[in-house]
This record gives C-alpha cells, structure tokens and sequence, in this order.
C-alpha cells in the first residue's frame, strides 16, 4: 500500500505550504486523477496515520477525483473516458495517446484558519 | 452566522521532492554518460533471471551496475553478483516501491564515470512503484507468458508509464497456451504504439534482441550513431 507514502508526502508538502504563508490548516484539497493509481479510501486513511502528531492532525482531506481524459485527433476534441483500461475514444473508436486530464497528485487548496 | 471559510489557493504536485531529485540525478546521469533502467513488474516475473543473463552477456561489452529493491532479504542481490557485475541490495523494509532517495543513497561511493548501464529492479509490484520517478532513462514493464494476457488491464497506471514492454518466459509461451495476440493488444490499449520485446532469461530467447535495444539506448544518450 504506497498511499501510506503518498499521504504523508501530501502530509509534509501541506505543512511547507502553511509555513511559508504563516497560515494554520483546517483542510487540504486533493486533485487525484482516475489514473494516478492511488485509491481514495486507502489516501484518507493513510491521511489520519500520517498526519498524527503533525500539525495537521485532526485536519480534513477533501478529494477532488478527476477522470480521465484524452484528445481524440479524429474527432478534434477533449473526450473524457469511463474506465482507466483503455484510451480508446468512445465516440470513434480510436486509440489515442494523448492524455489531457486524470494523472493528477496535486495539492491545489489549503482552507485555512482566520 | 455560519462562516465561510477562508480558502487559500495553493498549487503543488505531491511528489514534488522526488520529483526534484530524480530531476538532478537525471542530469548526474547525463554528465556520466550512464544509462538507467527501471525494471518494474510483478513478483516472480523472471525479472531476476533475466537481469543475471543481461548483466552477463552485457558485461563483457560493458560495465555494468544494478540496484535491486526487495521487501527483505538480499537473496535476489547474491543472485545477482554471481555475474561478477557490482551489485548493491536495497532492502525496503515495509515499503512496496522504490523512491529516488534510496537510490542516490545506495549510488554512494560508486563511481558512475564506471558505469556504462545501471539496471534498477523495483520493487515485485504493478501498483505502487507507478509514481515515483527514479531519474531513469527508460521504465520496462515485465509480464510473463505464465501470468495471463489480462494483466495488463488491471495495472493500467504502470503501463501507462512504461517505454518498453517485456514479454518473459516466453520459452513457456506454448505450454500456458499464451494468446499473444490478446496480449499485445491490451498492452496497447492503455499505452499506444509501446514497444514490445519477447525473452526467456533462462533459454536466451530473445536475447539478443533485447541486448542491441539496450546498447542502441546508451549509444543514442551518448549521441554516438
């Protein structure tokens, strides 16, 4: 389970995040791609884990879960996928390499204290 | 009153810390000329055999290195030097992946002016080694014949950053009735156009083929034709 590893990555880059604009953390938005192999459930518990005895323990994880997304050059535009097993474009059939959205691992918000 | 709150916007990648190292070992690599090989696959791919073979046959050409991650034990490693090539165990403990730090830690006192190829064995993982860039030149995924051609379908985030794939055991390919049809196929499906090579580290299949992709990766690094 590498979301242990991943939440406290999350854990210490929220943490330099706060410090250098002297704020104090009440949660920390997530964007998480469909493709970045990490599952939510796991990432939220490993969260708590790794937070304790941090200053964001007891904080909130809040998970944006964004799905994946390609560029269909048949069709000329962004088409977003059901499932992760597959960058075939549903509306013509074609494979496309060209990932726009759904491997995101990044930290986007803090909601801080007043 | 409720009071809405105040929300700062903040943007930075997870990973940012080894993201960066591996950027700077990637530019170590450069300056020495040595070319880095991420293997990735699950437990008992063959991953061992075919990597002794490698460092055996490539060894008489080259100088060649390799990093072996495991849960525990240095069994894999021992395996490992009985090809005379320098070898270094890293033991992860708990840990399922690898990440660039262990990998500049284990690089201590190593030379890599010496070193024309390292060969990095993750982790026996599909899931977890995905993320963490280790400064390689190339990732190779390993499936063996024995493992079912459906496995590429449920590990798409790691083929997703594969370069090469590698087929194992492919000495056993007709024993296990393995559809290579279906397998290529799934492979390409979440990674268009990815290259395919075929091996068996225990009859030498394919080696060749394999050996020339490496040689002709360090030469294209060293901008030698």
């Amino acid at each position: 389970m590498h979301e242990l590893s991943i939440a406290t990555s999350i854990v210490s880059v929220a943490q330099q995040e706060a410090a250098a604009r002297g704020v104090e953390v009440e949660a920390v938005h997530l964007r998480l791609g469909a493709l970045s192999g990490v599952v939510v459930d796991s990432l939220l518990f490993g969260y708590e884990v790794a937070s304790q005895g941090t200053p964001l323990e007891g904080t909130r994880l809040l998970i944006e879960e964004v799905p994946l997304t390609i560029y269909c050059p048949s069709c000329q535009a962004e088409v977003e996928l059901e499932g992760i097993q597959s960058l075939r474009c549903p509306r013509c059939g074609e494979l496309s390499g060209e990932i726009r959205r759904g491997k995101e691992l990044e930290i986007v918000a803090l909601e801080v204290k007043d | 009153m409720t009071k809405t709150p105040r929300i700062l916007e903040v943007r930075a990648n997870v990973l940012k810390d080894n993201d960066l190292l591996a950027r700077s070992m990637r530019l170590r690599f450069a300056q020495t000329g040595t070319l880095v090989l991420n293997l990735v696959s699950s437990p008992g791919s063959g991953k061992t055999t075919l990597l002794r073979r490698t460092l055996l046959e490539l060894g008489q050409r080259y100088r060649v290195a390799a990093l072996v991650g495991d849960l525990a034990t240095d069994n894999d490693a021992k395996r490992l030097a009985e090809s005379g090539a320098p070898v270094r165990q890293i033991e992860t403990k708990t840990l399922c992946h690898l990440e660039a730090h262990m990998i500049e830690e284990h690089l201590q006192n190593w030379d890599l002016r010496q070193i024309d190829i390292l060969f990095i064995e993750n982790v026996g993982n599909l899931v977890c080694p995905s993320s963490w860039d280790l400064g390689e030149d190339l990732r190779i995924a390993l499936f063996s014949t024995t493992e079912g051609e459906d496995k590429p379908l449920k590990y798409p985030t790691l083929i997703n950053t594969a370069d090469i794939a590698l087929i194992t055991k492919i000495d056993l390919a007709e024993a296990v009735e393995f559809d290579r049809e279906a397998m290529y196929q799934n492979l390409r499906e979440m990674r268009p156009g990815i290259e395919i090579l075929e091996v068996s580290g225990k009859r030498g299949t394919g080696m060749a083929a394999w050996l020339e992709r490496l040689e002709r990766a360090l030469k294209a690094k060293r901008g030698q034709h």
